[in-house]
C-alpha cells in the first residue's frame, strides 16, 4: 500500500520550515516546552501587574487559558497529524467542539455565579 | 493458490473503497471516538468550574496543596512536580509521533524503539500520579471541621506559618482505639480514625496564645482569611471533627468538592493514561511480532498514536485548570 508520507512543513503561517517531519516534530517539541516554561514560570511568581481584571477575571488567567489554547492547537495540528487533513475533517472535529464547549462553559459558569450571587446575598447563614 | 484469502489482500480491498475526508475507516472512527470522550472531560472540567464558580471566594488555593517534590521534604515546592508530569507527558507524545513517522518509513526497529520509549513515559505518568494522590490523601498540617462543615486551619500568628497539629495537640492518654471487627464487635467496624481526638486538639491549641486559625474565605488579595485569638477560639469550639488528608468524604484543604473533583478528574485521566499504555503494549508486541511489517503500513501505531496525543491533550487542560488558574 502506497504510504502518505507527504507532511504540510509549515508552522507559524510558514514563518518556519522545517526540512522534514522529524524535524517538525522536535521544533514544535521545543515551541511546547517554551510555552509550558512560560506558565509555570507565571504561575510561581504570579507577577502583581497581571492581578488586576479583565472581563471578571484576573489577566493571567486568561494568558493561562490562551497560552493552554495555543498548546492544544499545536498538539492538534502536529502531533496529531491534524494539518495534513482534509479540511471537512479539520472542520467536522474543530467546530463541533468548540460550539459545545463554549456553550457549556457559559452556561455552567453564569449559573455556578448566579448561585453564588443567591447564597451571598440571601439571609441564610451557610456557616454557623 | 489456494482458497483462502490472505489478510494482505482483505487489506487492499478495503483500501479501494472510497474514503470519506480521505481518511480511512479506522482513523475516522479513532477521531468520533476523541471527539465524544473530548466531551466527557468537557463534563468533568465544567462541572468543576461550576462548583468552583459557586464558592468563588471559598475555593482552596492550588499552591498550597500541592507542594510536594520527590527528595524535597519540608520544602514548599508548588508546581514544580506537576511541570516535570507534563514535560513527561509531552515528552511520551513526541516518541509517540516518532514512531507514527517511522512507521510511515516502514522501519520496523525504530518504531519499536519509539513504541518502546512512548509505554516507559506513559508509565512514569501514571506513576507521579499515584505519588501526587498519596500525598493528597495522606494530608500534611490537619484541620478541624466546623458544625456548618467549614474547614478551619491553624497557623502561627507570629510569622503567619501553617501549623501541623502534631506541633500543638497535647496527648490524652484515653483517646479511645479505632472499631475493628477483630477488637470489637465481629460484624462492625469503622474507617481509620484521625491521629488525634477532637479534646487533644482542642487542649493544645488553648494552652498555646499564639495560634490562631484560618477560614476558607478569601480576600481581596487572594489570600486565606486570618482570624484573631478571641474569633480563633470561637471558631475552634465550633470543631466538631479532626480531619487529615483528603477522602471522597471530607479534606483537610478546605471544600469538600475540591478532592471529589480532584480524584474524579486526575483518576479518569490517570485511568485513560493507564489504558493508553496497554494499547501501546499490545501495538509495542504486535510490532516486534511484524504483523504491520506484513500487512505492508502500520496504520495501527498512527491510531493509537491518535489516542494517545489525546490523553496529552486533556493534560495540558487538567494541568492549566487545576494548578494555574
Amino acid at each position: 500500500m502506497e504510504q502518505n508520507t507527504e507532511h504540510k512543513l509549515e508552522i507559524f503561517r510558514g514563518l518556519i520550515k522545517f526540512k522534514s517531519n522529524v524535524q517538525k516534530i522536535w521544533g514544535v517539541l521545543i515551541f511546547l516546552s517554551i510555552v509550558t516554561a512560560i506558565e509555570v514560570a507565571l504561575g510561581i511568581i504570579k507577577p502583581e501587574i497581571l492581578m488586576s481584571y479583565f472581563l471578571s477575571m484576573k489577566l493571567i488567567n486568561w494568558i493561562f487559558i490562551i497560552l493552554t489554547l495555543v498548546k492544544a492547537y499545536y498538539i492538534t495540528w502536529d502531533f496529531m497529524h491534524m494539518r495534513d487533513e482534509k479540511f471537512g475533517l479539520q472542520v467536522s472535529v474543530v467546530i463541533t467542539l468548540l460550539f459545545l464547549m463554549a456553550y457549556a462553559v457559559f452556561i455552567f459558569l453564569v449559573e455556578g455565579n448566579y448561585i453564588y450571587d443567591i447564597m451571598y446575598e440571601g439571609f441564610v447563614s451557610w456557616n454557623f | 493458490m489456494s482458497s483462502t484469502i490472505s489478510s494482505t489482500q482483505i487489506q487492499s480491498e478495503l483500501n479501494t473503497e472510497p474514503k470519506p475526508l480521505d481518511a480511512s475507516y479506522g482513523k475516522l472512527m479513532m477521531w468520533f471516538f476523541i471527539v465524544s470522550d473530548a466531551l466527557t472531560f468537557t463534563g468533568f472540567l465544567i462541572s468543576y468550574g461550576f462548583s468552583r464558580f459557586k464558592n468563588i471566594d471559598s475555593w482552596p488555593i492550588a499552591d498550597e496543596v500541592f507542594t510536594h517534590f520527590p527528595g524535597l521534604h519540608g520544602i514548599d515546592a508548588p508546581m514544580y512536580y506537576v511541570a516535570l508530569m507534563t514535560f513527561i507527558l509531552i515528552f511520551s507524545s513526541v516518541t509517540m509521533v516518532l514512531a507514527v513517522d517511522a512507521g510511515h518509513h516502514n522501519q520496523k526497529d525504530r518504531v519499536a524503539f519509539y513504541m518502546f520509549l512512548t509505554i516507559i513515559g506513559g508509565a512514569v505518568f501514571v506513576g507521579s500520579q499515584a505519588w501526587e494522590w498519596k500525598n493528597f490523601i495522606k494530608g500534611e498540617y490537619g484541620a478541624l471541621e466546623t458544625r456548618g462543615g467549614m474547614i478551619i486551619q491553624f497557623v502561627d500568628s507570629e510569622n503567619n506559618k501553617r501549623l501541623a497539629l502534631k506541633d500543638f495537640a497535647s496527648y490524652n492518654p484515653e483517646y479511645r482505639e479505632q472499631h475493628k471487627s477483630s477488637n470489637g464487635l465481629w460484624f462492625q467496624s469503622e474507617s481509620a480514625l484521625p491521629n488525634y481526638s477532637l479534646e487533644e486538639v482542642k487542649t493544645g491549641f488553648l494552652a498555646d496564645p499564639s495560634i490562631v486559625v484560618r477560614i476558607e474565605k478569601i480576600d481581596e488579595k487572594g489570600h486565606k482569611i486570618i482570624l484573631n485569638r478571641d474569633q480563633s477560639i470561637e471558631k475552634v469550639m465550633q470543631g466538631v471533627y479532626v480531619v487529615e488528608g483528603a477522602n471522597l468524604i471530607r479534606n483537610e484543604y478546605g471544600n469538600r468538592l475540591f478532592a471529589d473533583f480532584f480524584f474524579f478528574i486526575t483518576g479518569f485521566h490517570g485511568f485513560h493514561v493507564f489504558s493508553g499504555v496497554i494499547i501501546n503494549l499490545i501495538i509495542f508486541i504486535n510490532v516486534l511480532l511484524g504483523t504491520y511489517e506484513r500487512r505492508g503500513h502500520y496504520e495501527m501505531v498512527e491510531k493509537v498514536g491518535l489516542y494517545w496525543h489525546f490523553v496529552d491533550l486533556v493534560w495540558v487542560f487538567v494541568f492549566t485548570f487545576f494548578y494555574l488558574v
